[in-house]
């Protein structure tokens, strides 16, 4: 059903772009990047170029082979689809090229806006922001009788009345699959207590601090009103909890926010009751718990200067302003130019309003996340203190950290 | 056969192992003692959406490029990798066996470095899944075996399924059994009587159904071997042990199980090699928080945003070294018999 979606939505940009709106290249393009329905969107668009092949292989595992994808000379991949998180690895290995020539002879539907300029080289074309807030059921909270929360300790609240009414046994829904997933949320939760992960212009972590440890027992506490599985459900299982009725609230992915009620087999209830609302605060700050992403993509460096180009006009067309139609607009928060915010996209504007710190993009910042995957589900499990397990994260860190020459 | 015969018939063999089997590994080897440069780090002025311009820390390329055009294998480091805390962690390890004085601390301490936690589970799984894969596979031989003969075409059909199945289908289909709302999950909660009750969320339970899986999923390839190798049991032998009055137990403790013992260590290698590198239960049930093995951590070092090669090629190499030392006692053996046999 999605899929068919996706390519309707694909077929509407062709024959728009047949009225009018042509895109020829003259080199071979293909692209790699995520799955979801957005990037799908922009793959789809970017395909409807003549004159030259364009591929695109777009899957979950990409961040897996795009630093391999765009190694090779010439390499396999002409473009990679990335977030703010996963274009460190490509710049750490030097495999993408500034953009500055080609923006400036081909660039003119962009908005400055979408540039992301690293130290005057613009390195990357921005098309989308998403973020993570709350997605809640009204109907449920009201059958509680409680109000629409706006930090993590009134959501402790509200899950507990929902839980003492005998209205749900798990409320809460949460990404925290070991591994990525529940790293991410670690990241939004010590954010929101104010830390930083490292010391200020070094690649020393600094995660075993008093907002570490809140942020720990923060999350614990949410676990104890999840799924007792929860350290399995990543964002998928946590949202097919959601569109099953089994969660009144959780903290999810704004991209994801137009399928809640769109996706196949969704229960009635939770079309009726499904509300969004900003991201959440906790412990009295003020930046929310969450985290500021892009999503854009980049041309790699390894290949001809024709093929750099053709690269370029191919996914400047599968951004371009046409590309917005009714099927495509509220897969994401667009930040292409004519952009019309739909109701799905106000967690997003929310978090960016409330100033929501960006996803760090530091070049030891993979090495960082991944070793609190990797650490924290000890905690999870109450098998050991916060302290020991940022204790922990640190030295897997430093470990990795020295291996890729960060630290000395 | 003569040595020299047997040489020549080996040289197209051995040609192909050394360049498809001895030449990687003597890359995973050179790749495990060199790690990247030192980064060259400085600060630029970063740009991004909604957020607007700050100051971010960045790698230095054409500082890096020179580098790296000087010295293209990186730094050497020797066995450093091999001795970080991510591998055999030794500074961390002579601090423990320093500041705990009994061995119950020594060893729940110990569980906290990811060598020695994930050797813990990957030990557990090859020394109860090996034994009771060879016990179950013989078990099955020996009643498909007795079966009547147009029952037998069916039954290995049925008894080779869960190794036809994909391994990581197979774990997936358990997987969701025991889910919290699955089949086996939901009736392990109504047995329980506590809603919370997670199969999933139990280290030991979880461990249990990964060695269930390990078991189920293996049990067919040793069943297979020892069925072939019955079809070559001497009758008379059999028979002579029944005049003797052996009863049927004792016809398989003295006849069948000395007949079938080549298979036996055959099937022991195979099994040991493949459950040291233990991989798709763990991605498939989902157990990375309950239990790892050397091989989920190259994958965990490959798959990351960052990729860590040197750490990566560290593991491997010390899986190799693994299975050597699970495989010696064996090999020592077959060595003395051909030996002997000379």
């Amino acid at each position: 059903m999605f899929l068919k979606r996706v390519a309707l939505a694909g077929s509407m940009t062709a024959f728009a772009a047949s009225a009018g709106y042509a895109c020829e290249i003259g080199a071979r393009v293909s692209i790699v990047g995520n799955e979801f329905a957005a990037i799908q969107a922009v793959g789809a668009a970017a395909k409807e170029c003549s004159g030259a092949e364009v591929e695109s292989n777009l899957t979950s595992e990409h961040q897996t082979i795009n630093v391999a994808g765009l190694s090779g000379n010439p390499s396999e991949y002409t473009s990679a689809i990335i977030a703010n998180s996963s274009i460190v690895a490509l710049m750490n290995e030097d495999v993408v090229r500034p953009l500055n020539d080609l923006v400036a002879k081909h660039g003119g539907d962009l908005m400055p806006s979408q540039l992301i300029k690293i130290g005057g080289d613009i390195m990357a074309v921005a098309f989308m922001a998403n973020a993570q807030h709350l997605m809640y059921r009204k109907d449920v909270l009201q059958q509680a009788g409680v109000e629409v929360p706006t930090t993590y300790e009134e959501m402790l609240v509200v899950a507990e009345a929902i839980r003492s009414q005998g209205i749900m046994q798990n409320p809460v829904g949460g990404a925290y699959k070991a591994g990525w997933n529940l790293a991410q949320e670690f990241n939004n939760m010590f954010l929101g207590y104010g830390g930083t992960h490292f010391k200020p212009g070094t690649a020393e972590p600094n995660i075993n601090t008093e907002a570490g440890v809140n942020a720990l027992n923060m999350m614990k506490a949410l676990s104890e009103y999840m799924n007792p599985d929860f350290l399995t459900h990543d964002s998928n299982t946590t949202n097919a909890e959601y569109r099953a009725g089994n969660v009144a609230i959780m903290n999810m992915w704004g991209s994801r926010a137009s399928q809640q009620t769109t996706t196949e087999g969704v229960l009635e209830e939770v079309k009726a009751g499904h509300a969004i609302a900003g991201p959440l605060t906790v412990g009295g700050g003020s930046i929310p718990a969450s985290t500021l992403w892009w999503d854009g993509w980049t041309v790699g460096k390894n290949i001809s200067d024709d093929e750099a180009e053709a690269t370029f006009l191919a996914m400047m067309h599968g951004i371009r302003p046409a590309m917005l139609t009714e099927e495509t607009l509220p897969l994401a928060v667009w930040l292409i130019k004519g952009y019309q915010p739909t109701p799905d996209a106000q967690g997003v504007f929310d978090a960016a309003k409330m100033r929501t710190t960006p996803y760090p993009m530091l070049p030891y910042m993979g090495l960082m996340h991944s070793a609190l995957g990797n650490e924290l589900a000890d905690f999870m499990q109450g098998k050991e203190s916060a302290e020991q397990a940022l204790a922990d994260v640190e030295a897997a860190y430093r470990a990795a950290a020295i291996e890729k020459g960060f630290l000395q | 056969m003569r040595h020299k015969t047997f040489l020549w018939f080996f040289l197209p063999t051995g040609l192909a192992m050394l360049l498809f089997i001895a030449m990687p590994i003597g890359s995973v080897v050179m790749q495990s003692i060199f790690a990247p440069h030192p980064a060259v780090l400085i600060e630029v002025e970063s740009c991004t959406p909604l957020v607007g311009c700050t100051t971010e820390t960045t790698i230095d390329q054409n500082a890096t490029a020179a580098l790296r055009a000087e010295k293209p294998l990186g730094r050497f480091v020797g066995l450093d990798i091999y001795f970080d805390r991510g591998h055999l962690a030794v500074d961390e390890f002579r601090a423990l066996w320093a500041s705990t004085d009994s061995w119950v601390g020594f060893f729940s301490e110990l569980g906290n470095l990811p060598f020695y936690r994930a050797m813990a589970f990957t030990l557990t799984f090859v020394a109860v899944v090996t034994p009771l894969t060879i016990v179950l596979g013989l078990i099955i031989a020996l009643a498909v075996n007795a079966l009547h003969r147009h029952l037998k075409g069916l039954m290995i059909f049925f008894s080779l399924l869960p190794m036809i199945v994909t391994p990581l289908i197979g774990s997936l289909i358990l997987f969701w059994m025991v889910d919290s709302r699955g089949v086996i999950g939901s009736a392990l909660v109504a047995l329980a009587g506590d809603p919370d009750f997670s199969l999933k969320a139990s280290t030991g339970l979880m461990w249990v159904a990964l060695l269930v899986y390990g078991v189920w999923h293996a049990a067919p390839f040793a069943f297979v071997v020892f069925y072939a190798g019955l079809q070559t049991l001497p009758s008379d032998q059999l028979e002579a042990a029944q005049i003797d009055g052996a009863t049927r137990w004792q016809q398989v403790k003295y006849v069948v199980v000395p007949h079938l013992m080549p298979l036996v260590t055959f099937v022991a290698l195979i099994q040991l090699m493949d459950n040291f590198k233990v991989f798709e239960p763990i991605i498939g049930f989902n157990a990375e928080a309950h239990a790892q093995s050397l091989s989920s951590f190259i994958y965990n070092d490959l798959g990351g945003e960052t990729r860590q090669l040197s750490s990566a090629s560290a593991t491997s190499v010390m899986t190799i070294i693994g299975v050597a030392i699970l495989l010696s006692p064996v090999l020592v053996r077959t060595w003395r018999d051909f030996k002997g046999a000379r």
